[in-house]
């Protein structure tokens, strides 16, 4: 195993684009718009002469995350000037934090294989975001051999949020999984804040991966590479692992890393080698002359300190306390995303057990089978919780439940419109019910033979020629009792 | 040349308001002495007659409505290319910018419209601001009316030309080093930067964000106040700029009256380098203010010699920053584009072509100032002498109400005397640099004409941040006393358009 011979070290920087309504510097909307460059001003295209005015929402936005990632929030602090030329930046200087973020020196705490793990948090700094350059013709869809290039400037000053941690070493072979689980929460973090809508593959949140190997027992940290194009939690945990066994061929080896920026390939899982960083670029950062210090009031900071929502964290003691779940359990729950289906779904009325039951089960399967996020079905949690309450009313049972979740999966209506329309219900019409039984009793004279010479698992072979000729609607034990009684 | 382009700004709108003149008839004077004179002093870079007429149209069929308009409704105004102008081209003197019309008026330019103020045209400039003489102007230089062979200072020497010309009662201007106040002094006509934050950058073209400052010329310090109100005020376009009243410089220029003022002489701003007439003007000028009550001091500020390298560390650092996105990808020039030249590629051919020396050479100081390495001994130590000029001021005006010294340390020299010698040139901004530094506020007022070659001297007259106002006392007064001493207006004395 790799982590017999090395030590991993892993860090992120995660960005994520803010939810506030206008942009970073001007009075642009930060809604989707079709239009390519629909959504933009003398500002946000950087037009000569124009000026940035600072957003304070996403300030606000911002003081929130480092609150809630335990930063320390600076008292008085000043955007940068971060300086390249690239066609997708209308100034050829991008607005960022530099030696002065917003917030610094914070950590957030994962849970990997039962053992909770401390992710540092170097800091969070605020800066507005690129136009999008799309690459017309060519193989790769990257600049290079494409014909021309068209810049889409709607996304261009987006307020932006950089998340960078410290290093983490000593996780050995849980790596992988410690970077996936931190930005895992680190999103059902800024999901809780309300701060962004925290969709990867829509590119709102963005992960940069960096790794190192040092030999076991090195007080030196190896070269590291920096990943990106890493959209997926999935996609995380395999560019860590990747590049854990890339780094680890070439120093076996007898190679050296190279510090430089690779590419994830969703494709393959594996890295391939982008720009040298060899040769650090010089961005030239200076002051922001345009801006005026960032200076929050401490009564401000505490004001948003204050008005925090209960984190993740909190909120699954909380909640595997009130349902009773072993950890197991919750780690399975928080696994598979079902945290807030499960918690909607009792608060519309159903058990904790069987909340869990159908979200974990039967939806999982469902929503497996059709490769979607289980968030993604078309059904809702009081929609489930109206089920999980006609099983426990003895109206279905759980086959003609599988059913009606079918039917509402299908567009089919709601629970009940379902059960309407495809007759659902279980058989409670007892001269009907009796009426079944009989039937069967008379039908199968050797099992009644058996039943009366006291072998009652004979029972069931009658409870299942009921059940079959109700076509499944009868309720298995009512159906049991009433054969009983009929023999008793 | 008619008598209506010879009115001062203040009986302009003195006589538009009593309906003894419309603004189209002004407007038409105006345009007829650009038509007559501009073809000698190349004030203008574009001249926009019909606009200028239609709002002159506009502005009378209000007036005849009885509708009550501000003080400058009707009076035209020369606006220099650095201002973006919706329908009119903004280049800032530069080839790279060439074409380019904004979608988008300036605060200023819009406060100018709403003010009911006729904008003429756009006025020379030298090529983004940088410059003492508008000879660095991709589109060639403009003239001194005091001597066509004279420069007629920079980098606002076009606003400065066509006021001393008379094509324009006043003219805006920006002032990053000295832009307003050394075109004003060597053309003999009163020019302002007010205080950093008293007037909106909103779409003034930057060159040194941190520095760049609109403000105003006019021919006497009234008119310039009338402009200055006017022009000013907060902006919340702007993030630097001052969430405060305007200070009342109209009123100030109205009561002209310095007597128990505390005036201090800047004995730093003087020596080797400081031509003899125009030190014995400023001298003349400081003894006929203590002739009018004030109290003259001397004092120093020892940080001030150390101003002129400290601009050009700042100013080239935040240039070539700002003059990054002239890229040829959006607007303006572009050089190159032939379908077998990548992005970069044309990037670089349409700055090489685009660009003027003097606007190269600052990119290359800035970038290299700020670069990894660099940055703390030359941008880091920049902004700590900075500090030190600021501590200077603030010592001074324990002491004293405002500051005097020379405008600029000679009067107009020739066209092509400096053009190759760059450090020569920077030496014009000597005694304007300190102000801008700091950032508050300064004019230049004409103080007499040097006994050498009878051209004109300007006093500079400096206040703290938001007492722009005392620049309008002092300014009036010496004024009011300077005309007593050569028994007329001294730009009358400007004959370089008489041949």
């Amino acid at each position: 195993m790799i982590t017999d011979r090395y030590s991993p070290v892993i860090g992120l920087e995660t960005h994520v684009e803010l939810g506030t309504r206008t942009k970073m510097f001007c009075g642009c909307t930060t809604e989707f718009n079709r239009d390519h460059n629909g959504q933009v001003c003398p500002v946000c295209l950087g037009l000569p002469g124009s000026l940035p005015v600072a957003n304070k929402k996403a300030i606000e936005y911002t003081i929130k995350i480092g609150l809630a990632l335990h930063c320390s929030i600076a008292s008085w602090c000043r955007f940068a000037r971060k300086n390249y030329f690239y066609p997708d930046m209308p100034k050829n200087f991008q607005i960022s934090q530099y030696d002065e973020p917003l917030c610094s020196d914070g950590y957030l705490d994962v849970v990997v294989a039962g053992s909770t793990v401390r992710v540092g948090i170097e800091r969070v700094h605020l800066e507005e975001d690129t136009g999008k350059s799309l690459h017309i013709g060519g193989a790769t869809g990257r600049i290079h051999g494409a014909d021309y290039s068209l810049v889409d400037y709607n996304r261009a000053g987006i307020p932006l949020v950089e998340i960078v941690t410290k290093p983490v070493d000593g996780t050995g072979e849980l790596a992988p999984l410690v970077a996936r689980a931190y930005v895992t929460e680190l999103r059902d973090l800024l999901r809780t804040l309300d701060v962004s809508d925290v969709r990867m593959e829509e590119g709102s949140l963005r992960c940069d991966v960096n790794t190192s190997l040092s030999p076991v027992g090195s007080s030196v940290w190896g070269t590291r590479t920096e990943t990106k194009n890493v959209n997926s939690l999935r996609s995380v945990e395999r560019a860590v692992r990747s590049e854990m066994e890339r780094q680890a061929l070439v120093l076996d080896g007898g190679g050296r890393v190279i510090q430089e920026t690779r590419h994830f390939h969703e494709d393959t899982g594996t890295t391939t080698s982008g720009r040298s960083k060899e040769e650090a670029q010089d961005y030239r950062y200076f002051p922001e002359p345009d801006l005026v210090p960032i200076a929050p009031p401490a009564e401000w900071v505490e004001e948003i300190r204050a008005s925090l929502p209960e984190l993740p964290s909190a909120r699954r003691t909380r909640l595997q306390a009130e349902w009773g779940l072993s950890d197991l359990d919750m780690a399975a729950l928080h696994n598979a995303d079902a945290l807030d289906l499960v918690d909607a779904t009792v608060a519309a009325g159903a058990s904790p057990a069987d909340a869990r039951k159908w979200w974990l089960g039967e939806l999982a399967r469902r929503a497996n089978e059709a490769s979607v996020e289980l968030a993604a079905l078309a059904i809702t949690p009081s929609q489930v919780a109206v089920v999980a309450g006609l099983v426990a009313a003895g109206t279905l049972n759980d086959r003609l439940a599988r059913d009606v979740i079918d039917g509402v999966l299908a567009g089919e209506g709601s629970p009940d419109e379902v059960v309407a329309a495809r007759g659902l219900a279980v058989v409670s019409d007892s001269a009907a019910l009796t009426a079944a039984v009989d039937e069967a009793i008379l039908a199968d004279p050797d099992a009644v033979a058996s039943i009366r010479a006291g072998r009652t698992g004979a029972i069931g072979v009658l409870v299942g020629a009921v059940m079959k000729a109700t076509r499944g609607k009868a309720d298995a034990a009512t159906v049991r009792s009433l054969i009983e009684q009929r023999l008793g | 040349m008619s008598e209506l382009t010879r009115l001062t700004a203040a009986d302009m709108s003195e006589r538009l308001r009593a309906r003894d003149i419309s603004a189209a008839e002004l407007t038409e004077a105006h345009l007829d002495r650009i038509e007559a004179v501009d073809g000698k002093l190349h004030a203008f870079l574009h001249v926009a007659a019909d606009k200028a007429r239609a709002q002159a149209r506009d502005i009378d069929a209000r007036r005849s409505q009885q509708e009550n308009l501000p003080p400058l409704a009707g009076v035209p105004v020369a606006v220099k290319d650095v201002f973006a102008t919706v329908g009119m081209p903004t280049t800032c003197g530069s080839r790279i910018l060439e074409g380019w019309h904004p979608p988008y008026d300036a605060t200023i330019t819009r406060r100018l419209k709403d003010n009911g103020a006729i904008i003429l045209g756009k006025t020379n400039m030298d090529e983004f601001a940088m410059g003492s003489s508008t000879e660095n102007s991709a589109f060639g230089p403009s003239r001194n009316p005091w001597d066509l062979a004279k420069i007629p200072g920079g980098s606002s020497g076009g606003s400065s030309a066509a006021v001393a010309g008379y094509e324009a009662p006043l003219a805006i201007g920006t002032d990053t080093g000295g832009s307003i106040r050394q075109p004003a002094a060597v053309c003999g006509i009163v020019g302002t930067k007010p205080t950093y934050g008293g007037s909106s950058r909103y779409g003034v073209v930057a060159f040194a964000s941190s520095l760049d400052t609109p403000g105003p010329f006019g021919r006497t310090v009234l008119d310039a106040a009338l402009l200055h109100e006017a022009m000013s005020g907060h902006d919340p376009m702007d993030s630097t700029s001052v969430d405060a009243p305007v200070p009342p410089v109209v009123e100030a220029a109205r009561q002209a009256d310095v007597s128990g003022m505390r005036i201090g002489v800047v004995t730093d701003l003087s020596g080797e380098g400081y031509q003899p007439g125009v030190m014995a003007r400023f001298t003349e000028a400081v003894e006929l203010l203590e002739h009018l009550g004030a109290k003259i001091t001397e004092l120093s500020c020892p940080h001030f010699k150390y101003a002129l390298p400290a601009y050009y560390l700042i100013a080239p650092s935040e240039c070539s920053s700002n003059l990054a996105r002239f890229d040829g990808m959006r607007y303006g020039l572009r050089v190159g584009d032939d379908g077998t030249r990548d992005a970069e590629q044309v990037m670089r051919l349409t700055r090489e072509e685009g660009f003027g020396p003097e606007v190269k050479r600052r990119i290359v100081l800035g970038a290299y100032a700020l670069s990894s390495g660099y940055y703390d001994a030359y941008y880091g130590k920049a902004q700590q002498v900075r500090t030190l000029i600021i501590r200077d001021f603030e010592a001074a005006f324990g002491q004293v109400d405002v500051l005097v010294s020379p405008v600029t340390p000679t009067t107009a020299f020739g066209i092509g005397e400096r053009a190759d010698d760059p450090m020569a040139m920077y030496l014009a901004d000597l005694c304007t640099i300190p102000s801008d530094l700091a950032g508050n506020a300064a004019i230049s007022v004409p103080c007499g004409l040097a006994d050498e070659d009878g051209l004109p001297v300007g006093l500079q007259v400096m206040a703290p941040a938001m007492a722009d106002d005392r620049l309008y006392r002092v300014g009036a007064a010496a004024e009011a006393a300077l005309t007593d001493r050569w028994g007329q207006p001294i730009l009358s004395g400007a004959k370089g358009l008489d041949a």
